[in-house]
Order: C-alpha cells, then sequence, then structure tokens
C-alpha cells in the first residue's frame, strides 16, 4: 500500500536500470538528505554532531570501503585500520608539505595512497584464498602499523611522535583545527560520503561491481566467464583501500584532530569496521550505514545514554558491557538474520508493499 | 649497506657461537608455545570446518579462571597445590561448560552455513569472552600460580661453544608438556573411534550425520579439548609473563603458525611454531636494529606469506581441488 508501485511504468532502459526505481525511494532520500545537510546542522547540539554523527560518517566510508572488498567481492580483509592510517599520515604529509592547497583535495587525494599500497598487500590474493587470505591482509595492519610509529618521517619528526592537524581553511571559514565549528566538519564529511557513497552506487552497479559479485559467488566460473581475476580483485583491493583511506583521512583531520593517531589504526579498529559490514548486511551500501550507524553509537549510548534514564554505570563496566553486547549481537545477527540490517528493512519494505494483506 | 643486510649478521653469528645458541633456544620455547596456541585452531578446525578465530580468548579466559579461583580459594585461607589442583579441575569444569554453551548457542544453529558465517561467529564469541572476563575478572594482569602448580623454575647454565647458555627450567618444562600432550593428540586422532569420527565430521558435516556420528557431540568434545590445550597454554605462558587480555596478540601471532603449516595438520602446527618462533628470534635479534626494533610484530607474517606464495595451501595442508 505504502509502497505500491502500480502505475510506475518504466518505458526506457535507463528507467529499469535505475538505482532508485521506485518514486517513493526518490522522496525517501531527498528527505534523509535534506534533514542532513540542513536540519541536523541547524538544530543538533554540538555533542549530537561530534559524537554520533561525525563517528557514524566516517564509519559509513570505511564499511562502504571494507563491504566492497568482503560482501561484493568476497575477499575477507582484516586489514582496514591500517588502510585508513595510510590515508590519514599521506594527507598529514601532503597538507604540510603543500599547505596551499585545499584540504579537501588532499583528503581525496591520500585515498589514492592508500589505493595504491592496498594494491601492493592485494597481490597475494591471486594464489591465496579465503582465512589464508585473511591472515595475509593481517600482515598489512601490522606492518603498516609498525611503519606508523618507526618512521619519524611519516609523522614529521614531532616530539609527541603522532600527528598533529594544522588549521586549513576552506573560503575563508576553518574546516580542520582547533577552530572549525563542528558544524563545518559534519557538512565537509557530509559532503565527502554522499559524493562518495553515490560513486559506490554507480560502480557496484555497474560492469565492475557485476564482475566483483561473479567472482565472489565462484571465482573459477567467472574466470571460465572470461572475467580476469588478477585485475578484478585487484581493483576491488584498490578501491576499498581508497574508501578506507578516505576514511582515514577524514577521521583525524575532521574528527578526532591528531593525537590519537597511532591507537586509532591498531587491529581492533580493523574487526570494528568488520563487525558494522556483518551487522549492516554483506554486499549491501545501506547496510554499511545501518551497521556503522549501529556500532558507532552503542558505546555512546551505554555511556551516557542509559545514565540518563537513571541506571547508573561506570565508565569502564560501560566498555565492557559494549563487548559482551557487539558478541552477542554479532552471533545473534549470524544465526537469525545472516544479511543484516539491511535485509530487515528489505522485509519492512515488502511488508510496507502488501500492506494490508500478508501475502 | 648491502655488507650489512647480506654478511654482517651471520658474521657475527659465527662470532658468537653460544649468543646464537641462546636465540634459537629463545625461538624455540617461543615457538612452542604457539605451536600450542595453533593446536587448538587445528583441533577444531580439523574436526569441525570450524575457523575459530576465539582460541587466543580463549587461552586467556582459562588462565584467569584458573587464577581466579585459586584466589577464592586463597581468601579462604586454603592455599598450596591441593588448592592449586582442584583450581585446575574447577577451571577445566568451566572449559566444559563454555564447550556446551558453545555448541548449544552458537554452533547448533549455524550448522551447514558457509565457512565465513562459521569464522565470523567465533569473532562474536570472542567480543564476548573479553567482555565476559573483565566484568568477572578484572582488567588487570594477574600473576600465575606456577609455583602452587609445582612447575620448576630455576635455571640452568650449559657450556656451549666457549661460552654460557642458559635455560630455564619452565622452558624445559613447557617443552616436555608440550611434546607429551601433541603426541598423545595425534595418537588419538589415529587410533581412536572418536578420533576417526572427528576426522568424518571435518570432511563432512552432512555425510557424517548420515552414518550415525552425533554432531553435537563431536562438537563439545573437540572445544573441550580445545579448552584443555587453551588451559594449558594459559598456565605456561601466564608462568612466563603474567595472565592478562594483552596475551590475545599472541594468539595472533599463532595465525602465521597456522598458515604456513596448513590449517588441518598437527605436525604442521608444531613445524610451522618452530619454523616462525625461531626465525623471528633470529630476524628481531641480527636483522631488527637494521630498520628499527620492533620487527617481532610482523616479521612472523612476513616468513609465512613467502611460504604461502610457493604453497598456497601450507606446508601440510591439503590440497585443494577445486570443481564447478
Amino acid at each position: 500500500m505504502f509502497y505500491r508501485e502500480v502505475g510506475q511504468y518504466k518505458t526506457t532502459y535507463q528507467a529499469d536500470m535505475a538505482v532508485f526505481p521506485i518514486l517513493q525511494d526518490r522522496i525517501g532520500i531527498a528527505v534523509i538528505l535534506a534533514i542532513a545537510f540542513i536540519a541536523i546542522p541547524l538544530f543538533a547540539s554540538e555533542f549530537i554532531i561530534m559524537s554520533v554523527m561525525v563517528p557514524f560518517l566516517v564509519f559509513a566510508l570505511a564499511a562502504i570501503g571494507l563491504n566492497i572488498l568482503t560482501g561484493y567481492t568476497g575477499l575477507i580483509s582484516l586489514g582496514s585500520g591500517a588502510f585508513m592510517g595510510v590515508g590519514a599520515y599521506a594527507c598529514y604529509k601532503l597538507t604540510t608539505l603543500f599547505p596551499g592547497v585545499n584540504i579537501i583535495v588532499w583528503i581525496i587525494v591520500s585515498g589514492f595512497f592508500s589505493a595504491a599500497i592496498g594494491v601492493v598487500f592485494g597481490i597475494p590474493s591471486l594464489r591465496i584464498k579465503g582465512f589464508y587470505l585473511a591472515v595475509a591482509t593481517l600482515a598489512a595492519q601490522f606492518f603498516l602499523q609498525w611503519c606508523f610509529v618507526r618512521i619519524p618521517w611519516l609523522y614529521n619528526y614531532n616530539v609527541s611522535g603522532a600527528i598533529e592537524v594544522p588549521e586549513r581553511t576552506l573560503f575563508g571559514v576553518a574546516i580542520t583545527g582547533a577552530r572549525a565549528t563542528p558544524e563545518m566538519r559534519y557538512l565537509v564529511l557530509l559532503t565527502i560520503v554522499v559524493a562518495l557513497t553515490w560513486l559506490a552506487s554507480n560502480l557496484v552497479h555497474g560492469r565492475i561491481g557485476r564482475s566483483w559479485m561473479a567472482v565472489r559467488d565462484m571465482d573459477i566460473a567467472a574466470e571460465l566467464m572470461g572475467i580476469k581475476l588478477l585485475p578484478t580483485k585487484l581493483l576491488a583491493f584498490a578501491v576499498s583501500s581508497f574508501y578506507c583511506g578516505v576514511a582515514g583521512a577524514c577521521m583525524m583531520f575532521l574528527w578526532y584532530g591528531g593525537g590519537e593517531a597511532n591507537d586509532a589504526f591498531n587491529v581492533n579498529q580493523s574487526f570494528n569496521v568488520l563487525f558494522m559490514v556483518i551487522i549492516g548486511g554483506l554486499g549491501s551500501l545501506l547496510g554499511s550505514f545501518l551497521g556503522s550507524f549501529f556500532i558507532s553509537t552503542l558505546p555512546t549510548l551505554l555511556k551516557f545514554g542509559v545514565p540518563a534514564i537513571g541506571i547508573p554505570l561506570t565508565g569502564a563496566f560501560a566498555e565492557h558491557l559494549t563487548h559482551v553486547m557487539v558478541g552477542a549481537l554479532i552471533i545473534f545477527f549470524l544465526i537469525v538474520e545472516p544479511h543484516g540490517l539491511a535485509r530487515l528493512w528489505q522485509i519492512a519494505k515488502q511488508k510496507l508493499r502488501v500492506w494490508p494483506f500478508p501475502y | 649497506m648491502l655488507h650489512k643486510i647480506l654478511i654482517a649478521p651471520f658474521v657475527e653469528m659465527a662470532a658468537m657461537p653460544d649468543l646464537f645458541v641462546q636465540t634459537i633456544w629463545e625461538g624455540f620455547v617461543g615457538g612452542v608455545l604457539y605451536a600450542l596456541i595453533a593446536l587448538g585452531f587445528v583441533l577444531i578446525f580439523k574436526a569441525s570446518g570450524v575457523f575459530n578465530f576465539a582460541q587466543g580468548i580463549m587461552v586467556v579466559f582459562a588462565g584467569l579462571t584458573l587464577v581466579g579461583v585459586y584466589e577464592k580459594f586463597a581468601s579462604f585461607g586454603f592455599t598450596g597445590m591441593i588448592a592449586a589442583y582442584l583450581s585446575v579441575v574447577v577451571a577445566l569444569a568451566v572449559m566444559f561448560a563454555l564447550a556446551v554453551a558453545v555448541e548449544r548457542v552458537v554452533l547448533r544453529p549455524l550448522v551447514n552455513q558457509p565457512d565465513i558465517i562459521l569464522f565470523m561467529a567465533t569473532f562474536g564469541l570472542t567480543y564476548l569472552l573479553i567482555g565476559l572476563g573483565e566484568t568477572i575478572f578484572g582488567g588487570s594482569p594477574k600473576v600465575m600460580i606456577a609455583d602452587q602448580l609445582g612447575l620448576p623454575k630455576g635455571v640452568i647454565d650449559l657450556n656451549i661453544l666457549g661460552g654460557r647458555v642458559s635455560l630455564q627450567m619452565l622452558d624445559i618444562a613447557a617443552a616436555v608438556v608440550a611434546t607429551v600432550m601433541i603426541a598423545a593428540l595425534a595418537l588419538f586422532f589415529q587410533y581412536t573411534r572418536i578420533g576417526r569420527a572427528l576426522r568424518a565430521v571435518a570432511d563432512s558435516h552432512k555425510a557424517a550425520l548420515s552414518v550415525g556420528i552425533s554432531l553435537n557431540q563431536i562438537w563439545i568434545i573437540v572445544w573441550f579439548t580445545a579448552g584443555v590445550v587453551a588451559l594449558i597454554t594459559g598456565i605456561m605462558w601466564g608462568a612466563r609473563s603474567d595472565v592478562s587480555f594483552g596475551l590475545q596478540t599472541i594468539a595472533l601471532k599463532a595465525l602465521p603458525v597456522l598458515i604456513l603449516g596448513g590449517f588441518t595438520s598437527v605436525p604442521g602446527a608444531i613445524v610451522g611454531g618452530l619454523i616462525i618462533g625461531i626465525g623471528e628470534k633470529i630476524g628481531e635479534f641480527y636483522w631488527g636494529p637494521l630498520i628499527g626494533s620492533g620487527i617481532e610484530s610482523w616479521f612472523a607474517y612476513v616468513i609465512a606469506l613467502t611460504f604461502l606464495m610457493f604453497r598456497p595451501q601450507g606446508l601440510f595442508g591439503d590440497k585443494l581441488i577445486e570443481r564447478i
């Protein structure tokens, strides 16, 4: 009823292949974008923006990256945290070497550095598969993390051993550094995320995306159909690392502001992103958003939300509880709904379509 | 530069053979302990096809339970060897309960799912155990009750090659325990009814079920065995350092051991463990200073990856034949 597509005729191939073929979907997306771009910066408090929206968007970007590799191409990666780090450090080096160029350019360009590193570590994927590959990506994680600590050139020989985010402006308004307002950071981040999501959506719906999915479903069959495995897999690694790298650069420059750089890209961050992809739904862009919203807001909710309704909860206990809940939820989701939150949304949509009848 | 990389370390080895032997011994002991963790992985993979990421946290959890129970006994004034071994029994019971719980809650609903789903489920298990362990036992490191368990201590000094090599008694004990356990497990897998059933289950869940093997029973047995291995590993690692959640990172070290040896091979776990342990120590000691120390964190992976380029299934792994 609410989702009835009766009367919406598709008369061209373009209309048939559209990403949002149904009018209701297009309206929904427009409403969501309007809320995100106008309502939230105007009305949301600084706390909501900096501890809910910004982490959510940063992780959504990283989750899209990992989803392209794991969900669409079927290659498990445990190194996404390190690729985020490559983006952050590349962006830092670039903006200190060429301070005149706009920071947004460097945030995007740093993704290409991450992509290059990703390709290097993706080369073994032709020979080795499955769990063996997962362990191989752990090699990337530990090696790159070691580089971040041991190569002083990467952090400009700072005494603190971490990167310090300098102030950069866009049209005279500060968007990074201490003077940047949360609203500005949020808007810049949102623009990047929306643009890259649009790009990813086009990629996975097109020829490249279909060849990725063919490789995921059965790589030998895909090879027989004429898909060259090595370029396809390496492209997946490159695009995935690109997204992770941009996410890492955004994380450092628009959210953290340096300081915690060494710790932010450890193996736990990789696992975190992987959980977002699993809970959100493998092979779904919407799932990347849902999963990252879920996982990134859960600790905040436990730390600030639960005491707010009167149940006292110490910080340490809230952290332990987060671990328990995330662990339990992963198992729960795998048993009950292996396709994640995105699948729940699909089911809801189907229910709305046939409402008020059950079938 | 080339001289420093290719020649100088070997000259150093030849000049001080006692130091070289000492390095190898330390690598050997580290390798034995890696092999123990890897053994827990192999057991579960061999018998159920599940890649158990939670093995590392099971080691920590078992060690923490042991120490925690002993502390509880000590608070009633009940200490000494009997209390220590009673704590071992309690810890074993906890590992058994864990095995039953895992089988009931996690594995049974996921029968016949793709491998990756089961792998991810053990990720969930890892986080669950981390959270539970921290809630029950606290996050601070604990001292392993090595004396009360009657583990040997002290140092043996040997005169080898004109220098002194010191061997920790504890390390020798660890090596002996590991050898005995590995031999016992190998015999168990090869010659007992249950061992044969375990191998059948690993080959195919469906086929094993259809010839009347109880999948649930087998899973409980194999997870319990892995729990026992985890407890022993926890005791040995805990006695060398502390029992803390930091030990998890060691479990990540066991992964290159696994891919080097092959997921399905008990001897592979041992050989892989020794190669990684010794290679890593030698690499760190002789080549580490050239590129900044701390290369231990990734050197093991580089060794494993180099092998994988030539044998993608590991040294002793089963060769995969793929069909459409």
